[in-house]
């Protein structure tokens, strides 16, 4: 069969300066086997080195594009046309992605893989959007998680696995019994011991070719800057507004992107707040929630999976960005719900009078996040003579004084064990139950730590219970120094 | 020396296209005429158009193959060829990529835009060597804009040379 090939105006030079070019051939492969044989200058722009046609470079059929025919086993028919044509396509960056950071290193810049790694990372090599290139920008990446609690833990296993060659990792706390429901990072061996080194020995471990860096300290405005500063994206998994606005504001002061999670109950968050390319945590909330109206994790509780999904989530958008594949999490939030298993999102706008990240900024520096979130260090607890130790109320029953013991924690904690004869109001409920209380009563109000309690306390007193009284340590230390039958949770 | 002549129109059209499109990257057409002799490219209009890829629109661009042959009626019912492709590089310097090297063919101008936080920071003109290996570029010299000197559309006279 004769057939007509029509040649794409850049690729002349190659045909010598013929537009049309006659070839024979029963199917399209063999048309442009043909054209290649006549014109063999043409087979690199055509073809690449594994013989394949290039991605970029379409074969239409007459009007059809053969890749919704046969491919290149169409079957062509004499005085049918061939035309070359190619889909455009380009991008910041090098193959198979460009990172998104804008620290993003030129490929030949890039470290190297030694053998151990390439057996390392084969499952992500074997795929072309990662490839050598995207696991490359992974080992130069430098990334900071911020807290190896909840959503440190997949965060931390997962970052340090796929061989982000920097990992970083911020907490001061200890591992204790009620972190293992779902830290994960840790096991009974490393209850009592500081987060930051168990977490490191287990990193270390699952990777040994990464560099893990611990820094064991309470993160706060004199040493966040310069902290960030070493690392291209910094992920927060902290469970308090102080840290999480302490965060935002360091990572747009320093033009980091700030890969968010948040977790509460049975809910989650996520999203990528980064100053420079959309809207940062401020935009969302511009004011901290009042103290006390979100409660913690220790307080509210959380599903011990939750966390690993959020982190998961997390540490996919940080690999994300280091890779440069797919659309990154940026003016998006993600909301899970995990009792409905259900996933929205929501779109977010930068504000254009955002403090921070504006083109106008009003705060320019770090500020003090505690007084900003209107945490006192002080208000939390109530002055000595209001309050109680666990033995001294054990002595008070015992001589059989009267007195009311309020327990405002939530009915699943009271479920868990509770002292005998106590009176169960939530905290949240206690401004509309006050008629239960005897203002002429000694009030001793108890939760799981004392810091509930102790807002317990100090309301009721406000409201002119003048014998209202906390137990310090709360039913934690009831049942350490006087009754070990109550559980300790 | 291959050189690629632009007006400052033309320029700017591309460059608010890059701008407008930030974070995403955007892509378009370079209509004109190649000569040989001169090695110059003499862009006369550019035509912008729609980034076809579904993700990955911050480091990626994808023009179609349908688009690419409306492309080149346009230009031939003008008497014209597509001469080269602009697009942007958002937040990268205005060089080209190795990803850009595989999708690329000789012969053609590559303009890249730089645009750093939605302002633009550098454009630059880039062409494939023949053997695929590098790209190299190419000088970027002001046209004289037909709208000012009507005259005169593609005559480099009085040309300022960019410093590129």
């Amino acid at each position: 069969m004769s057939v007509t090939v029509q040649i794409p105006t850049p690729l002349r030079r190659f045909t010598g300066d013929h537009g049309e070019v006659q070839v024979e051939g029963a199917t399209v492969g063999e048309a442009m086997q043909d054209l290649t044989r006549r014109h063999p200058a043409l087979q690199r722009h055509l073809y690449g080195d594994d013989g394949a046609l290039r991605t970029f470079v379409n074969i239409f059929l007459n009007d059809d594009d053969v890749r919704h025919l046969q491919r290149e086993g169409t079957p062509v028919a004499s005085g049918d046309t061939l035309s070359i044509i190619p889909s455009i396509a380009g991008g910041a960056g090098g193959a198979p992605g460009a990172s998104a950071l804008q620290t993003a290193r030129e490929i030949d810049e890039l470290p190297e893989l030694s053998p151990a790694e390439f057996r390392h990372y084969s499952r992500h090599l074997i795929m072309p959007e990662v490839g050598t290139a995207g696991q490359r920008r992974l080992k130069a990446a430098k990334v900071l998680t911020i807290g190896a609690g909840g959503l440190g833990s997949p965060l931390g296993l997962y970052l340090a696995a796929a061989g982000v060659g920097t990992l970083g990792m911020v907490d001061f706390d200890v591992v204790d019994e009620s972190n293992l429901h779902r830290q994960v990072l840790f096991g009974r061996s490393s209850v009592g011991r500081p987060k930051i080194q168990a977490a490191t020995e287990r990193l270390r471990d699952l990777n040994p070719h990464i560099k893990v860096v611990p820094h064991e300290v309470r993160l706060d405005s004199s040493n966040a800057l310069e902290l960030f500063r070493d690392y291209d994206i910094v992920v927060d998994g902290t469970d308090n507004f102080p840290t999480r606005y302490l965060v935002n504001d360091a990572c747009v002061l320093l033009g980091k992107p700030n890969v968010y999670g948040s977790i509460f109950r049975f809910e989650g968050q996520v999203s990528i707040f980064w100053g420079a390319r959309g809207p940062c945590y401020r935009c969302l909330f511009p004011e901290p929630p009042p103290p006390g109206l979100v409660p913690s994790c220790a307080e509210g509780g959380v599903l011990g999976v939750l966390p690993g999904i959020i982190g998961s989530l997390q540490a996919n958008e940080v690999i994300k960005l280091i890779v440069g594949v797919g659309d990154p999490l940026i003016g998006r939030l993600v909301l899970f719900d995990a009792l409905k298993m259900k996933f929205r999102e929501l779109k977010l706008r930068k504000d254009p009078n955002c403090p921070v990240c504006s083109d106008h900024p009003t705060q320019t520096s770090l500020i003090d996040y505690d007084q900003f979130c209107g945490i006192d260090p002080h208000a939390e607890t109530v002055e000595e003579a209001f309050e109680i130790s666990a033995p001294q109320l054990k002595a008070w029953r015992d001589e059989g004084r009267p007195l009311t013991v309020l327990d405002v924690r939530n009915p699943p904690e009271w479920e868990i064990g509770r002292l005998e004869g106590s009176t169960l109001i939530p905290l949240h409920e206690l401004q509309d139950r006050l008629g239960e209380l005897d203002p002429a009563s000694t009030i001793v109000s108890l939760c799981h730590t004392g810091m509930r309690s102790a807002r317990a306390t100090s309301f009721l007193r406000q409201m002119g219970f003048s014998r209202a009284i906390n137990l310090a340590g709360g039913i934690n230390a009831w049942s350490i120094q006087v009754d070990p039958s109550v559980p300790r949770y | 020396m291959f050189t690629l002549e632009i007006t400052p129109s033309d320029r700017q059209a591309a460059e608010e296209h890059a701008a407008a499109s930030y974070p995403e990257e955007c892509c378009g057409f370079l209509i004109g005429r190649f000569n040989v002799a001169t090695e110059l490219t003499a862009v006369v209009r550019v035509l912008p158009v729609s980034n076809e890829r579904q993700e990955s629109r911050h480091n990626r661009y994808l023009i179609s193959p349908e688009t690419v042959l409306a492309a080149n009626k346009e230009a031939r019912a003008l008497g014209l060829d597509v001469v080269g492709y602009y697009h942007s590089h958002p937040d990268h310097p205005a060089r080209p990529s190795e990803f850009d090297r595989d999708h690329a063919w000789p012969g053609l101008s590559y303009v890249i835009v730089s645009v750093e936080g939605g302002k633009v920071a550098d454009t630059r003109s880039w062409r494939l060597s023949d053997d695929r290996e590098r790209f190299e570029e190419e000088a970027i010299q002001q046209a004289i804009d037909p709208a000012a000197e009507p005259a005169t559309p593609l005559v480099p006279s009085g040309i300022q040379k960019e410093a590129v």
